[in-house]
């Protein structure tokens, strides 16, 4: 058997072993009583994803005018706004709308004053209890992991956007408050609809409709929950160039070495 | 060439006459004689030995960024990965290396059952790997639970619970492994130190591997002993190349995690911050404890559970006593051969089984499969040995390979 056979063999093999692991921890997180989600072509799929402009800014607007009265986003800065194409003097602008505690001053005063580029997004309430007490007991939970912290993904928030339904299935009673969503586990969720057709009007003269609004949103929390993903897949096919090269280069030199043998 | 030969030689030869650290690495690691007949599976070690190295170093990288208290930890990670350069390749690659870590000394691990390289004389070789294996299991345990993610805190919860099954001092073991009387600030901190403290352990620990490793050198597919220097090459460059090649193939697989998924081992639970209000619907460990997770839950009494979880592993210190056969590879053991490959099948088996909630059909399979894992070791292992009639392998490692050579001509 020469090297070459024996090594693809042995390689062969090594791979089954990784996908083995793989079926297994997919089976761990498809267990459970989940929906099947439809998946959507996100420009971000694949290993040349990439955000798509348009869509990160429509999201932001969307965030900004809907999202944000009830929901953190307490790990970007308003300077973040920045790398998705905001110009500095709008970023600006979007921070002083809004105002942080700071201080204490030289009378030893804490303040308030209007927030800076450096500034993390100000959430909308002081503290969980806060958002309660305003959402009859519901705990908006914060956004910008959101993408990463659910089992689908941003498939699974696309889903959660669009697939409220008017009435619950017979034999099912809602809580006060509460609504129907296909998606979300246990169907029952303390969150009324948040989106529609014309929730709101796009700048850019984009369809205002439902399923693009979602589609926005989402990217826009993707980019919130991995804003590194573009420098990161750039590098990584870099990187990669460079191993299948020098791999390459590898094999020959062992094969000529080792061929001094026998 | 002149300053080498005028300034560098001497010195290095004045340093290596008070101290060999020149020859020393001659000996070990050019000159060193190793069985010609190597095959890729005799990869994994040193492959496991970079990735150590590489789990050390993106370890202090992330230590220095990392805060560990319970109210910063979980946002001194998020901080890494957004505001420091190359901050998420940093955790990426320690991340996605653990997992790697595991998938590596897994398969080193069954080379090492297959080919027998368990049996004498490198039986303390074969212990102190467990004793390594141990200590990683603790080191990444400790380590899952520093992002302080619901899933780092649950899992906390679940595994350190288990020794209050201990009879009279259990619950005394876990207040003092959580430092208190709840997971809580206490416990982060010392999981953090025992998570950089660990590694260090490790590392010695390798040494002293390599240093048994040595004093027999390498087993070999054959499982036949080096007996003429023709059955031996000398490790550089042989041997060099070859685990370069291996590190260039395990490269391009881990860093495409990295780059391109690099949270495929992951839960998504644990990008939620640790809330001891509210629990996950479904805790799982992370996928290279799955195996031992599901003997654990086969078993209803909590402290034969536990102890059978930990039997699992120890069991693998008895081994070299268990399988007393002569010949080494399972090449040559045609029994033993297909015993092999149902221990590694009742093994992924086992490990399916721990992914799944604990409802039937899964209950029933873990426990015949928690049964056969023990009898693999304790009764079929000595049973092989008492009436296999293995074929006889080749006197002496040359006279194999011109065989095979032969045979496939
Ligand atoms: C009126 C307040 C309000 C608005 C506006 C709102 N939400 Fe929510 N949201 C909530 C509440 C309350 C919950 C908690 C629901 C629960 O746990 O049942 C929630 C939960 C969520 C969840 C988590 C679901 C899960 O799987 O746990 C997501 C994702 C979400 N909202 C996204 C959004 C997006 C995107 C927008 C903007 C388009 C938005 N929300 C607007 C109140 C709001
Ligand atoms: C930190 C983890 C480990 C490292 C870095 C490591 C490293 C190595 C290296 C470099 C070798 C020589 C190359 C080879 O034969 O593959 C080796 C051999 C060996 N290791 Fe490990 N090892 C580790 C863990 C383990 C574990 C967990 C076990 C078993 C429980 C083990 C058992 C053995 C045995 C039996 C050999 C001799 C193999 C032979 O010569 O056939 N090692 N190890």
């Amino acid at each position: 058997m020469s090297i070459s056979m024996k090594l693809s063999r042995t390689l062969g093999t090594a791979f089954t072993g990784l996908l083995l692991a793989a079926a297994i921890s997919t089976t761990a997180q498809a267990s459970g009583d989940s929906v099947k989600l439809e998946k959507q072509d996100w420009s971000f799929n694949g290993i040349f994803g990439t955000y798509d402009r348009g869509a990160l800014k429509r999201g932001y607007q969307i965030y900004s005018e809907v999202c944000v009265s009830c929901h953190s986003l307490n790990y970007v800065a308003y300077r973040n706004l920045m790398d998705i194409g905001f110009e500095e003097d709008n970023v600006k602008e979007i921070a002083a709308e809004f105002e942080v505690e700071d201080g204490p001053n030289d009378e030893g005063e804490m303040y308030l004053r209007p927030a800076r580029p450096s500034d993390r997004f100000v959430a909308p309430y002081a503290n969980e209890k806060a958002s309660r007490a305003a959402n009859n007991g519901a705990f908006p939970p914060d956004l910008s992991l959101m993408v990463k912290a659910r089992k689908g993904g941003p498939d699974y928030l696309y889903g959660l956007l669009t697939r409220y339904q008017e009435e619950a299935p017979d034999g099912m009673e809602l809580a006060d408050g509460m609504s129907y969503n296909e998606v979300f586990p246990g169907h029952q969720i303390a969150m009324a609809q948040p989106l529609d057709d014309d929730a709101v009007e796009y700048e850019d003269g984009t369809p205002a409709t439902l399923v693009q609004h979602a589609k926005d949103v989402t990217t826009f929390l993707a980019w919130a929950a991995s804003p590194e993903m573009e420098q990161r897949k750039r590098l990584g096919i870099k990187v990669m160039l460079f191993l299948f090269v020098w791999t390459g280069m590898l094999i020959a030199l062992k094969k000529k070495i080792w061929a001094k043998l026998h | 060439m002149k300053l080498s030969k005028s300034i560098i030689l001497p010195f290095l030869d004045w340093v290596d006459y008070r101290l060999p650290v020149f020859s020393y690495a001659r000996h070990n690691l050019i000159d060193y004689p190793t069985p010609k007949n190597l095959n890729y599976w005799w990869n994994f070690g040193s492959l496991a030995g970079i990735v150590l190295m590489i789990m050390i170093i993106t370890g202090f990288f992330l230590a220095i960024n990392y805060t560990p208290h319970t109210d910063y930890a979980f946002s001194s990670v998020e901080h890494l990965m957004r505001d420091v350069n190359y901050g998420w390749l940093l955790r990426f690659m320690h991340a996605n290396g653990g997992s790697m870590f595991f998938i590596l000394v897994y398969i080193h691990m069954f080379r090492g059952l297959y080919f027998g390289s368990f049996k004498a004389p490198r039986e303390l070789l074969w212990i102190i790997g467990v004793v390594i294996y141990l200590a990683m299991m603790g080191t990444a345990f400790m380590g899952y639970v520093l992002p302080w993610g619901q899933m780092s805190y649950w899992g906390a919860t679940v595994i350190t619970s288990l020794f209050s099954a201990v009879p009279l001092i259990g619950d005394t073991i876990v207040t003092w492994l959580w430092g208190g009387f709840v997971i809580d600030n206490n416990t982060l901190t010392r999981f953090f130190v025992g998570h950089y403290l660990m590694p260090m352990v490790i590392f010695m620990l390798v040494i002293v591997h390599m240093w048994a490793l040595h004093q027999h050198k390498s087993n070999n597919p054959l499982g036949v002993d080096m007996r003429t220097p023709a059955d031996s090459i000398p490790f550089h460059p042989y041997y060099t190349i070859k685990d370069m090649v291996g590190m260039g193939v395990f490269f391009i697989v881990y860093f495409g995690f990295v780059f391109f998924a690099p949270d495929f081992f992951g839960e998504p639970d644990n990008y939620i911050e640790a809330n001891p209000l509210v629990t996950p619907p479904h805790i799982v460990p992370e996928w290279y404890f799955l195996p031992f997770y599901a003997i654990l839950r086969s078993i209803d009494n909590k402290l034969i559970g536990v102890i059978a979880m930990f039997a699992g592993v120890c069991i693998l210190f008895a081994l070299p006593w268990m399988d007393r056969c002569r010949v080494r590879s399972a090449k040559f053991r045609p029994i033993y051969r297909q015993f092999f490959w149902l221990f590694f099948a009742d093994c992924i088996l086992l490990g399916y089984i721990g992914a799944q909630t604990a409802v039937e059909p899964f209950v029933t399979i873990g426990r015949i499969a928690t049964a056969y894992y023990f009898a693999h070791f304790l009764i079929i292992c000595p049973l092989i040995c008492k009436f296999e009639r293995p074929l006889v392998p080749p006197e002496s490692i040359s006279a194999g390979v011109l065989k095979a050579q032969k045979g496939a001509e």
